[in-house]
């Protein structure tokens, strides 16, 4: 990456921008918006959508900002009347063979084509025409696909073919008929899935959603909590959203200092240990051969005075404790001072060594 | 982490992953990031599609070995004798980096000595890997630019781990490859948090920040800090803790969120230490084998019930955030308060946030970290003060030995302290698979996860298969001379002849009642990794 700075001319405002940028990165950089349906920061432009086209002063077509590198002094206008026109268009076509199905939709509110229609004004009744009427493919454990609400714009068959090089998704079908396919029909196409959703991260639609979290709630009513996954140690960041007290979902954090959005199956789609039903939910204390429940109180009187015997007894040395690479960084300090406060002894381990 | 912490100063990876697309040769090495870290293994793909060359070393035929530019398919447990032989091509050739020897590193002479010993023929010999694959991965990595090692527990969790990292850092010192972007070392760490509990010190002979209770200065720190006097000697290992508990002299133990009676080789041992126990309180969030032990239990919080923070494989710190209130109404750190209060040590925090900060004013490598600045900015240690932007390379300059210099380990190849042989004609090696984590208390209970991978299975190879007379989904009895547990088999090429596969994720059928108890004596670390086994056709009729 060369970071050589140049100079264009956004929307009449002399912006800065790095050589490699693309229009669209180096509007984003500005803080200028470009609509688009087809890019995802995490692929190669593509292209192939428009809707992020764009009018650049000298050239007679519009120019699709996403996949456009800037040059010098390039003159560039995002809002003309010609490209909010074309942009209307796009999203009518589009919307001409889309199942108008938003109340009742998974992604309504988080869908890009949603947002657009509303923005440039669009109901979809300008285009009459044939509209899909394919059968909703559930075979996959983790994920529905409603290919209906396609806008065939190509993004889960790039990511599961270019990021994660998993080659689960392709295109199916020819002209109209095209619709990506393949991994939500037969259950693993099975054997070669790797059940990341991150094709579902990307959709832009509701064309592919989590099925778990179908039926759970929509984005406006969930709480959204940025937190670190608790399986490897890669430490990919993303949101827990939580309604009514519960995880029901897991969604992309597109900013993750890791991961950029990307998830793996567990990471994604491994949470139902949070609510399962064999949680310990109150203290247990063994009883002959059974544990019996007990209050947190009683369960703290019986630790404190059997270590406290013990160590009377039979000394500081008799007694330590195991922490866990499970557990936080401040339960592990914790941990580590209490048994050098508390038990007095330096007795203390984990299993980091592994 | 013992051994880069020797050869380098710090035991931790010395760059970040995201400078691994720009990486031009990749050495793999006794990981298999498709299965057990599939978001490295993005980072990793993307240097492929950049064009990177590879390199792998793995006796089994992963994702990543399928599309190497050569593969070292090693015997397991050859790890050392594959290392030396390819410093002893390098320094034949002279593909060395003088200058970064001379000006950078310490005991040359002695590892140039011991590589004298590991001509490729013999290293041919004891690996099994061709000799002129191991010139082509000398000649490769050694020429490359920006060159990494990537390595996993196939390395780590060997009676010689430690020793294996080591032999690691003496390759890529060898080269000068370590210091620069893109240019390094990377260990890629089993569970979630190992970099942060490393660090901060649950360890008998450290305190944290990686201070040794040895030394006065930084006991006199804490015990100012803490308010109590801090042993000098070091306390138990947890091997020996289990030890000395069947022997009668120790006799109370605490377990937050371990499952060793599950997930420790030799379980056996494990419980009847347990079993022996006067006391033992097992803290976790369910019911596991070591759970049964316990004479008290408390309900631990998951993930999402907490405050706090994890501290990833490239030492970055990052924040957990509590989105629902614990299940049982008390958080891990709450807990361990509770009790200390009670037994007269009084903890007093509000929140996570001023354990960080107690953190920050007794390690240095924490030092400039802040709940406040980890909302703004992302941060690798060490940061050690708070206008400290943090480290995304380690030792572009100095290692972080006394002297600054890294140093090398002159080492021989011990092997694994079981080989097969005619009782036991198979090497096992245990691992992970992408669906599935450690006991499998968590991935168990994601019901999609068990409708793909609802068992364990053996990994054989068709040529060992057709022997046997075996096809896919047999039952087989799978014993080692410690152990006996039966599985259904797996016919697959990515097991080489004479070399099984078994994940550790499964109670039912527990490979850690087959493997073996010898042990990393630096480290402690367990041998999961390889053992001698049989393999047995059960009949038709059986069922599990
Ligand atoms: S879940 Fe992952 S592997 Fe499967 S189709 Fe989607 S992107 Fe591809
Ligand atoms: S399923 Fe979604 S991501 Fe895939 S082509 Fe259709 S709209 Fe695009
Ligand atoms: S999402 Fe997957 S790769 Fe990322 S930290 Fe979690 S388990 Fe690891
Ligand atoms: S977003 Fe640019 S063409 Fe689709």
């Amino acid at each position: 990456m060369s970071n050589k700075k140049i100079k264009i001319i956004l929307n009449g405002v002399k912006t800065a921008c790095d050589k490699d940028d693309t229009v669209f990165n180096a509007a984003k950089k500005a803080g200028v918006f470009i609509p688009t349906l087809c890019h995802d920061m995490r692929l190669e432009p593509y292209g192939a959508c428009r809707m992020c086209s764009v009018e650049v002063k000298g050239v007679s077509r519009l120019l699709p900002a996403c996949s456009t590198p800037v040059s010098e002094g390039m003159d560039v206008r995002t809002e003309s009347r010609t490209v909010k026109r074309v942009r209307k268009r796009l999203v009518s076509l589009l919307l001409s063979n889309h199942p108008n199905d938003c109340m009742r939709c998974e992604t309504s509110g988080a869908c890009k084509l949603q947002n657009l229609a509303y923005e440039y004004k669009v109901d979809g009744m300008e285009y009459g025409g044939e509209r899909w009427k394919l059968p909703i493919r559930q075979a996959n454990p983790f994920i529905v696909y409603e290919p209906n609400k396609c806008i065939v714009c190509g993004r889960c068959v790039r990511i599961c073919n270019e990021i994660v090089m998993a080659g689960t998704i392709d295109f199916t079908g020819r002209g109209f008929n095209t619709v990506p396919d393949t991994a939500f029909r037969v259950a693993r196409t099975l054997s070669i899935c790797e059940f990341c959703g991150q094709c579902v991260s990307t959709c832009p639609t509701g064309a592919l959603t989590d099925k778990k979290a179908r039926g759970k709630g929509r984005v406006h009513e969930m709480k959204r909590v940025k937190t670190t996954c608790s399986y490897c140690g890669t430490g990919c960041s993303f949101y827990l959203n939580v309604k009514d007290d519960k995880v029901v979902r897991v969604s992309s954090d597109f900013f993750g200092p890791v991961n950029q959005g990307d998830l793996c199956v567990k990471g994604r789609y491994g949470y139902d240990f949070i609510h399962s039903r064999d949680r310990i939910k109150t203290p247990l204390v063994k009883r002959g051969d059974k544990f019996v429940k007990t209050s947190w109180d009683r369960a703290f009187a019986i630790i404190a005075s059997n270590f406290e015997k013990i160590i009377k007894r039979h000394g500081s040395d008799s007694v330590g404790a195991f922490s866990s690479s499970r557990c936080t960084n401040e339960e592990n300090f914790l941990l580590a001072k209490f048994v050098r406060t508390v038990f007095k002894t330096n007795n203390v381990d984990n299993c980091a060594r592994v | 982490m013992a051994g880069l912490a020797t050869s380098l100063g710090a035991g931790a990876a010395t760059n970040s992953l995201a400078q691994m697309p720009e990486i031009d040769t990749l050495f793999l090495f006794g990981s298999n990031p498709t299965e057990a870290h599939p978001i490295v293994s993005i980072y990793l793909k993307k240097a492929l599609r950049n064009g990177a060359k590879l390199i792998v070393g793995d006796p089994r035929k992963t994702w990543m070995a399928k599309r190497s530019d050569v593969w070292l398919n090693l015997s397991p447990g050859t790890n050392i004798a594959m290392m030396n032989g390819l410093v002893h091509a390098i320094l034949k050739n002279g593909w060395e980096n003088k200058e970064f020897i001379k000006n950078r590193t310490e005991d040359f002479d002695a590892l140039r000595e011991k590589v004298k010993e590991y001509n490729l023929k013999t290293v041919e010999k004891i690996t099994g890997v061709p000799k002129q694959k191991i010139i082509d991965a000398a000649r490769m990595y050694s020429h490359a630019d920006k060159a990494m090692i990537v390595y996993g527990l196939g390395v780590t969790e060997h009676r010689t781990g430690t020793e294996n990292a080591m032999a690691i850092a003496n390759l890529a010192l060898v080269c000068g490859h370590i210091g620069r972007p893109s240019t390094g070392i990377m260990a890629l760490r089993g569970q979630n948090n190992v970099q942060g509990a490393s660090d901060l010190g649950p360890a008998p002979n450290i305190l944290p920040g990686y201070q040794p209770v040895a030394n006065a200065d930084a006991r006199a720190k804490f015990e100012k800090a803490w308010n109590v006097p801090i042993l000098a000697a070091s306390g138990l290992k947890s091997v020996e803790m289990l030890d000395m508990a069947c022997q009668g002299k120790f006799r109370g133990l605490y377990i937050m969120g371990e499952d060793p009676a599950q997930t420790d080789p030799n379980s056996h041992e494990v419980r009847r230490a347990l079993k022996s126990l006067k006391f033992l309180v097992v803290q976790d969030i369910f019911h596991t084998e070591t759970t049964q032990y316990a004479d008290v239990i408390l309900p631990g919080s998951s993930f999402a019930e907490k405050d706090g923070t994890f501290t990833n494989g490239e030492r970055r710190i990052q924040r957990v955030r509590k989105a629902i209130e614990p299940v049982a109404g008390l958080a891990d750190w709450q807990i361990i308060c509770r009790i200390a209060n009670r037994m007269g040590y009084p903890m007093k925090y509000n929140h996570p946030s001023e354990i960080m900060d107690e953190i920050a004013s007794l390690t240095p490598i924490y030092g400039g970290i802040s709940y406040d600045r980890l909302e703004r900015e992302s941060l690798q240690w060490p940061c050690p003060t708070k206008d400290h932007p943090g480290t995304k390379t380690l030792y572009t300059d100095l290692f972080s030995r006394p002297g600054g210099k890294a140093k090398f380990v002159a080492l021989d190849h011990k092997g694994s302290g079981e080989m097969p042989d005619k009782e036991y004609p198979f090497a096992l090696i245990t691992g992970r698979i992408r669906e599935h984590y450690n006991n499998g208390s968590m991935s168990r209970r994601v019901p999609g996860i068990m409708e793909l991978v609802p068992e364990e299975h053996l990994e054989l190879n068709p040529a060992d298969a057709k022997k046997m007379k075996l096809k896919s989904d047999d039952w087989v009895s799978v014993s080692s001379r410690r152990g006996k547990i039966k599985v259904r088999v797996r016919v697959t090429s990515r097991s080489q002849r004479g070399n099984v596969f078994l994940t550790f994720h499964f109670p039912e059928a527990l490979s850690n009642f087959l493997t073996s108890e010898h042990r990393d004596p630096i480290a402690g670390t367990p041998e999961y990794k390889s053992c001698a086994v049989k393999i047995e056709k059960l009949p038709k009729s059986y069922q599990a």
